[in-house]
């Protein structure tokens, strides 16, 4: 092995600390050469490493009688019943996505997939959380068409539906945009694969594309701040081809389908260098490589090179001994590069080697699991204060309702994202019963008589506001999206986006959030499957609002039993379920018409919550609803109006009479008190909801009926407005709340 | 029936026209590597949707010099059925088994929605089950669906009665407005002259069932199995 001087600058290139440096030499007894340095760069990396955030993630309830898989694999799985299992899991894409939106988006997709699919399961949905800054900004504009279009670049041509997501745009987010994709696969629960590097003396085997010097150090770039320098990291970022993960995903399954498997890991952060010590530390075991080996796309790649390169749509696996014709005859069938590189070893070590010569030799363990762990500063900052003080006296009411409603309906936040799901090809494997614009997605699971409810969720501002209430909010929201769906939630998954976290104030976030998180889930009664951390979401020392994204999957027994949430007919009711308080602090309304982000978040209380879930739920499958939808960005008046408008096959008035009960009115109209559902049902059933709602302890009101083709909410007891405080011609709303995106994007 | 559904490399809409023809209308499908030839005795043969060789060069360019297309052609040639959805009917166009190209989308986006288009002609072996002029519901999900072709050739297949579906309104009016992609003379989906090669834009294997929402593209399953005098067997369910 050749020496080198191990210079205080190379070991910043290298985003090492000098503990850490020491900690490499005790570790290997010597110092390490440039490869092994580079490997103990991008392992103990943030991303790869999550050193800042791992004893934080421990307190996360990741345990339930239906969880077949916790955390720490390529994802998570939870028993559906039916010898199934749902296998998921979000990750982040946020740095690449900024340097190189397209790519950035489209790898973004390509790794989950492969997530999902090295567990042997078949990817049946894809979602995705974006954020962005304003639409008026061209960059902004520019990411995010290219976003758009790199998620269906790559969703699409693998034939992957993408069947759902949100998207929130906030000036917070201009300079380090949000990519975070979620991926949902059905796999049996008896073949469900692990990877583990087991078996001394079996094949260790390289398939899919070949590896080129594109994204190396990809893991250590992303766990970096950005500045302006941010697109000269360009290189850094990979290049997909959804062809070829196409092909690699139905080899994947051929070759699982048999039994010549001991275990398969994707190459995704890190490459090589990840798969091939993970998988030997999971099992204790070594493993010793020949580099010569390795499929190239180009010559004279160095070790280093080799081993730190993120070229996509690779896979390593561990076969059974002598069934190595099999594997090698599958991937050829499918036009894919396949070499068996080395052997699993039962020294512990990761071993490379060059034409025979051994060009680094490190301990898996050290690299995959002895990575630093910090406990990391954290207090609150000095203006979290001034951030939850708000002076509600000091702000007028809302004097013109209906104006304030369409500025909220034409902000893009909150306006129809048909734009951009019409992009994404979200009917393909036929499953897709209830397609993107509702509160959840519903896929039917062939074979059964189930269907799987999916939603992401997360509202930035609450967390930045309080971070633990806004944690705790965005599972809360999300299960309650599964809820007006007909779904019980079973699993989550989570991408917690987050600043720099040497800051303290960035700790303080974090370590809020996870302690909401941990008190939602186990309040309904849901683990935490699988997850990503993403930190240093910070540029030129702005961070972003803590992100805490959440994905979430719901069972619903009988694929029937499910609802939308647009309203379906003239005459039926609308009851609202939950109570109106008055909470303005961190609203949509505040921001667009105030604009203001202050003010304590609404607080939920997780009991009323569970209830008014539940309720839903079990009214659903009584087959009592006809349409339910959550009450959310914007309150009880963007969300009555999105009933209205937001049907397939057209719109439908409605007539709304709300009590004042003391409040203000923009509260009462546009707050966004947690633990509400608008419902709508027949008139013959309105008695019966209503009784079993309150006999199950949810407050419950008859708040109007739909039909007609204006929507009127009118206020009682409200003595400075007589008649309507809302009146509008439905086409109006709806032009205003389906037009808000194209029109922006039209400025360029 | 016995149904051959090629899988191309890319292919991603061939489990779909299986499910289709197999568990819910229970005919006996095969499906055909695309490097393996048509296995003898087959009454219909799907070019099914999704982006055969990634569509790296041209829509189906590369698809049609795949081993098993000589194959299809022959197969088309003798009068055997043959149906390209989506990719697959743009695989048909470059092979030439169908009249005229595929341009890109004058959006210049993927588009993923429910059309309507009205059916043109419902004499024929796809359309059997259909009324003349009737409207359906049915999905598209592609960025190269904007049919062009020469006026000569146009003129050509609209007075064969080649012309099977055109983008309409839900009302059946072909108009600028109800066209999604550019498509010549609202073409959604073409004939060949012999009556045995169709291809289509949209996904009527994404609206054949009740769980989804909309059966009008069961209508075209049903016809090719009402020109083989079949009827739909007993659905049944398989496991995943």
């Amino acid at each position: 092995m050749k020496s080198l001087v191990i210079t205080q600058a190379i070991l910043e290139q290298h985003k090492l600390s000098e503990d850490e440096y020491k900690k490499i030499l005790e570790i290997l007894g010597r110092e390490p050469n440039w490869t092994e340095l580079g490997m103990f760069s991008a392992m103990w990396s943030e991303h790869c490493s999550y050193k800042s955030s791992r004893i934080h993630l421990k307190k996360l309830p990741t345990t339930g009688p239906r969880v077949v898989q916790g955390p720490g694999e390529n994802a998570g799985a939870v028993d559906i019943g039916d010898g199934l299992c749902a296998v998921f899991k979000m990750e982040s894409h946020n740095h690449p996505s900024f340097i190189e939106p397209y790519q950035g988006a489209a790898t973004g997709v390509g790794g989950i997939l492969r997530d999902i699919f090295t567990m042997g399961a078949r990817p049946i949905a894809l979602l995705n959380s974006l954020r962005f800054g304003d639409l008026d900004n061209a960059n902004t504009r520019h990411l995010l068409k290219g976003v758009v279009s790199g998620i269906a670049g790559y969703g699409n041509c693998m034939g992957v539906p993408t069947v759902g997501g949100e998207i929130v745009f906030n000036d917070i987010y201009a300079l380090n945009p949000l990519v975070n994709v979620f991926c949902v696969g059905i796999a049996r629960k008896d073949k469900i694969f692990l990877g583990k590097a087991a078996g001394v003396g079996n094949p260790v085997i390289y398939f899919g594309s070949k590896t080129g010097r594109d994204g190396i150090h990809g893991a250590t770039m992303a766990s970096d701040s950005f500045d302006e320098e941010a697109a000269q990291k360009r290189p850094t970022v990979q290049v997909g081809d959804p062809f070829t993960e196409k092909l690699l995903l139905e080899a994947c399954l051929e070759l699982m389908a048999g039994d010549c498997l001991v275990g398969i890991q994707d190459m995704g952060a890190a490459g090589l260098t990840s798969s091939a010590c993970e998988m030997a530390s999971r099992e204790g075991t070594g493993v010793e490589l020949e580099l010569a080996d390795v499929p190239r796309r180009e010559p004279g790649m160095t070790p280093y090179e080799i081993m730190l390169s993120e070229s996509q749509e690779r896979m390593l696996m561990v076969a059974k001994a002598g069934r190595e014709d099999e594997v090698i005859n599958i991937c050829r069938k499918w036009d894919l590069d396949v070499a068996v590189i080395g052997r699993v070893t039962d020294t512990g070590k990761v071993v490379l080697k060059e034409n025979g010569q051994i060009v680094a030799e490190i301990p898996a363990k050290a690299l995959a699991d002895d990575g630093p762990r910090y406990d990391r500063p954290s207090s609150p900052p000095a203006y979290q204060e001034m951030l939850q003080s708000l002076n509600y006296d000091a702000l007028p009411d809302v004097k013109d309702a209906n104006a304030a409603l369409l500025e909220l309906l034409g902000s893009p936040t909150i306006a129809s994202k048909r734009w951009v799901y019409e992009q994404y090809d979200h009917m393909v494997r036929t499953n897709t019963m209830v397609r993107p614009g509702s509160d959840a997605a519903v896929l039917r699971v062939k074979g059964t008589n189930k269907a799987l409810a999916l939603s992401v969720d997360c509202n930035g501002r609450y967390c930045l506001l309080n971070p633990y209430e806004g944690a705790k909010i965005a599972i809360a929201e999300c299960a309650r999206n599964l809820a007006c769906s007909g779904a019980e939630p079973i699993g989550v998954t989570d991408c917690l986006n987050f600043g720099n976290p040497q800051r303290p104030e960035v700790m303080w976030q974090f370590v809020l959030a996870i302690e909401g998180l941990k008190d939602a889930c186990e309040a309904l009664s849901v683990p935490i499957v699988s997850g990503n951390v993403s930190l240093y979401n910070e540029t030129n020392d702005l961070s972003i609002y803590p992100t805490p994204m959440i994905g979430m999957v719901g069972l619903i027994e009988e694929a029937d039993h499910t609802a939308t949430q647009w309203f379906k007919q003239a005459g039926d009711v609308i009851i609202l379920l939950g109570r109106t308080k008055e909470d303005l602090g961190g609203t949509e309304y505040l921001k667009i018409v105030h604009h203001r982000e202050q003010g304590s978040p609404p607080l939920l209380n997780l009991e009323e919550e569970r209830a008014v879930q539940a309720c839903t739920i079990r009214l659903i499958r009584e087959g009592l609803v006809q349409s339910a939808h959550d009450c959310s960005d914007g309150g009880l008046a963007v969300a009555l109006a999105e009933c209205c408008v937001s049907g397939p096959d057209g719109q439908i008035g409605a007539v709304v009479q709300l009590p004042l009960d003391g409040l203000r009115r923009d509260a009462l109209l546009f707050g966004e008190s947690q633990s509400r559902i608008l419902l709508s049902v027949e008139q013959d059933q309105a008695d019966s909801v209503l009784n079993a709602a309150r006999n199950a302890g949810v407050p419950a009101s008859r708040i109007g009926v739909v039909g007609g083709s204006r929507l009127m909410i009118r206020v009682d007891g409200d003595q400075r407005v007589a008649g309507c405080t809302i009146d509008l011609e439905v086409p109006n709303v709806h032009e205003r709340w389906a037009s808000a995106i194209p029109r922006a994007l039209g400025q360029d | 029936m016995n149904i051959g559904v090629v899988v191309f490399p890319g292919s991603n809409c061939d489990h779909d026209c299986e499910y289709i023809f197999k568990d819910v209308l229970g005919q006996s499908v095969k499906l055909i590597w695309h490097k393996d030839t048509l296995p003898a005795g087959l009454d219909a043969v799907v070019l099914p949707g999704g982006f055969s060789y990634g569509d790296y060069l041209r829509t189906g360019a590369i698809a049609r010099f795949s081993p098993v297309m000589g194959a299809v052609k022959t197969f088309a040639r003798e009068g055997g059925l043959v149906i390209g959805i989506c990719n697959g009917f743009q695989i048909l166009l470059e092979a030439g088994l169908l009249p005229g190209v595929m341009l890109r989308n004058t959006s210049l986006n993927f588009i993923c929605k429910d059309v309507y288009v009205k059916v043109e002609n419902a004499a024929t072996r796809f359309t059997n089950r259909c009324e003349s002029g009737q409207v359906l519901k049915i999905p598209i999900a592609h960025a190269d669906g904007n049919y062009y072709t020469d006026p000569v050739t146009l003129g050509g297949i609209k007075a064969n009665a080649q012309v099977i579906f055109r983008y309409c309104t839900a009302e059946g009016k072909v108009t600028p407005e109800a066209n999604p992609n550019g498509s010549l003379d609202n073409i959604a989906g073409i004939m060949n002259a012999d009556g045995n090669v169709l291809g289509m834009m949209p996904h009527p294997e994404r609206s054949a069932e009740t769980v989804l929402g909309n059966e009008d593209g069961r209508l075209i399953f049903l016809s090719i199995l009402s020109a083989f005098g079949k009827s739909e067997q007993q659905s049944r369910l398989v496991s995943v």
